[in-house]
């Protein structure tokens, strides 16, 4: 199997936000602000009416996206709009299967990399399921990145061995969001999974505070911020959408951005 | 001959699977593995009978409905009474079944779904009778329409949550116990009430409702000398279709199916996920569901909560696409209309979601001659439908109840 690599060097900063929370013109504003804030990865969740692995502030910012009229298809338009805007970092499309089995796995891929997407996570599609879209996404290119629980155990080596891109690290039980603590076992879990893996190791879940990304740093090679900042985008929402607010608002999410990419930017201890 | 689902990958032919984030795989594997070992295990089998017997009050009988078939003039129809269970409906087969499952694999804590309320009052009874702790997440729609079922969950000692997230129906509710479930799965057991959700789920939910036909086999055999001509159920998830058809499908009897048609399969406000559905992933499986064109998952509408789910199980899928089963729908009036004239008839009030079953058998009984035979699987009883009945039958008849006949 190949490893399909992504041009990236760690240690990475992956912040994921909705494409179309609140609306089409904003999440474009937000991905050039976050590639400005030290982003490495940027990835863009496609909304769901049923997202089994999202918390509430996920779902949320989901039903604004929906409202607006975001699909799978706009939402893969929207990557090339960025591009053209000017968004030159990868950017991995975070769907559930649903859509993309409606869209059709095949012309999925095809629009994925015509509109310069650079890979494809799936929550809800486990090794186990996923053999043809792997073998689709090593054709047109583009990684389909795994993603290991502290429940997978004895899967992580096979998870491990072929992973693609970069490997996601679920931190704790549970769906995503903030969360106050990471649990104890986090760092020997990670530690475990980074012996197995050829690619880059990126722990996401619940991360939200500049200390918790200090302390990761140690122990893989990336963190992965969702809930916090598409939280933030909630509360800046009434301001990305007013002309004249626009501007200072984004600045405001791309300082709250860069104040979570810090610590992985000053010298580390142990590395 | 059929081939035999579902296989290891817990495939109905095209249909089933595991579509689950990575926390829940090994959870997955833990139940499929102690499940295949309990179906093997004969004290386990002798356990769960057991308790049917005397807890649940199985057999169930099977009873000729006389008036019924006299008033149509056609097949004769018998009924398989799951309405008188412990609690009302065939739910407490399978919820029995799990509570034995998650005994056996030291799990004290037990999450369950509910749309009437009928599976999570179960899931609260064998949770009482077994010393678990119970959380029923039920939709706020839902808990507002059966606002008995939910103080009974909560008489019977457990936890109710209310879930606000879209409709606020059972798919809903399903969305958030499952993510419960990935939060609480080291010492949490799911216990779902449909053969719907990613596999085992669906296998073991038909193992624990299979009963019903086996059942109903052995006596309509002893009654009859022979098989029904025909068998009809109510498909909402498909539970109680499940575990009435599968003994018969080696059969020469025809099957038949009973979904939602709500409004009228041709509004956007029904439930049949077969009639209408398209193919597609809901709740950790493949199968029909209703959707838009970009896979976004439609709210379903029927009159019965029961049926008002925008999937169906995925051996239910499958038996529609070998064309195994045939599924027929029937609208709220259709059901409505069987409900009172069951009742008025035999002097049996069905559940609102059985009475979808009954409006079918009614239409095909009818045109069936009388040495023909119809089976109706009454999965439940209707007292907790009563107000929804008063309310129904008030707003199209602009009528006193009292009058309503």
């Amino acid at each position: 199997m190949k490893t399909l690599p992504l041009s990236v060097n760690p240690p990475l900063f992956i912040p994921f936000i909705v494409a179309g929370d609140p609306d089409p013109d904003v999440t474009i504003d937000l991905a050039l602000a976050l590639e400005e804030a030290g982003a490495d990865i940027l990835e863009l969740g496609v909304p769901y009416s049923d997202p089994l692995a999202d918390g509430p502030t996920i779902q949320r910012a989901a039903a604004r996206a929906l409202d607006g009229g975001m699909t799978l298809p706009k939402a893969i338009q929207l990557i090339g709009e960025m591009r053209k805007k000017g968004v030159n970092i990868p950017i991995i499309l975070f769907t559930y299967y649903n859509p993309v089995l409606q869209l059709g796995e095949e012309s999925f891929f095809a629009l994925a990399q015509e509109n310069g997407a650079d890979g494809v996570l799936i929550p809800d599609l486990p090794f186990e399921e996923s053999g043809s879209l792997r073998e689709l996404g090593e054709r047109f290119g583009l990684p389909l990145i795994s993603l290991v629980a502290p429940t997978s155990k004895q899967r992580i080596e096979r998870i491990a061995s072929a992973a693609q891109g970069f490997l996601y690290c679920v931190s704790s039980l549970g769906v995503t969001g903030v969360r106050e603590t990471l649990p104890e076992t986090l760092g020997d879990f990670l530690r475990e999974v980074k012996r197995h893996s050829r690619v880059p190791v990126a722990v996401g879940f619940g991360i939200s505070a500049p200390e918790q990304v200090a302390m990761l740093k140690e122990v893989c090679d990336g963190v992965v911020v969702g809930s916090a900042l598409v939280q933030k985008v909630e509360q800046l929402a009434p301001r990305l959408q007013a002309p004249d607010e626009r501007e200072a608002a984004v600045a405001e999410f791309a300082a709250y951005a860069r104040s979570l990419a810090a610590p992985l930017r000053e010298p580390c201890s142990s590395r | 001959m059929m081939e035999r689902v579902p296989n290891e990958y817990g495939r109905f032919g095209d249909f089933g699977g595991k579509f689950v984030p990575e926390t829940l795989m090994l959870p997955l594997e833990e139940i499929e593995a102690e499940l295949d070992k309990a179906l093997a295990d004969e004290s386990f089998k002798q356990e769960y009978i057991r308790i049917l017997q005397h807890y649940s009050g199985r057999p169930t009988p099977l009873t000729f409905a006389p008036n019924l078939t006299q008033r149509l003039g056609g097949a004769k129809i018998y009924l398989k009474r799951e309405d008188l269970n412990h609690t009302g409906a065939h739910k407490i087969n399978n919820a029995i079944g799990q509570a034995l499952l998650a005994k056996r694999m030291g799990k004290k804590k037990l999450i369950a779904e509910t749309g009437a309320g009928q599976h999570g009052v179960a899931a609260a009874t064998v949770a009482a009778h077994f010393g678990m702790d119970c959380i029923v997440f039920m939709g706020e729609e839902d808990i507002k329409r059966q606002e008995l079922n939910v103080f009974r969950m909560k008489l019977l000692g457990a936890e109710v949550v209310p879930v606000s997230s879209g409709n606020r129906t059972l798919k809903d509710a399903t969305n958030e116990a499952i993510r419960y479930w990935v939060a609480h799965c080291d010492d949490h057991f799911y216990m779902i009430g449909s053969v719907v959700g990613p596999h085992p789920y669906p296998k073991m939910v038909r193992e624990f409702q299979r009963v019903i036909g086996d059942e109903a086999k052995e006596q309509f055999l002893a009654r009859e000398g022979k098989l029904p001509d025909v068998i009809v159920a109510c498909v909402g998830g498909g539970s109680n279709a499940i575990g009435m058809f599968y003994p018969f499908l080696q059969d020469d009897v025809r099957l038949v199916g009973v979904e939602a048609a709500g409004k009228g399969i041709d509004t956007p406000h029904h439930a049949a996920t077969i009639t209408k559905g398209t193919k597609g992933v809901i709740h950790g499986a493949m199968t029909y569901l209703l959707q838009d064109e970009y896979g976004q998952i439609l709210e379903p509408y029927s009159i019965s909560a029961g049926l008002d789910y925008p999937g169906v199980g995925p051996e239910h899928a499958y038996l529609a696409s070998i064309g195994r089963v045939c599924y027929e729908s029937a609208t709220d009036d259709e059901a409505v209309a069987a409900f009172q004239l069951l009742a008025q008839t035999e002097g049996i009030i069905p559940a609102i979601e059985s009475a979808h079953a009954v409006a079918k058998a009614v239409e095909l009984a009818r045109e069936m001659p009388p040495d023909e035979t119809v089976l109706i699987c009454l999965s439940g009883r209707g007292d907790k439908d009563v107000q929804t009945m008063m309310r129904h039958l008030g707003a199209r008849e602009g009528e006193d109840i009292a009058t309503v006949r």
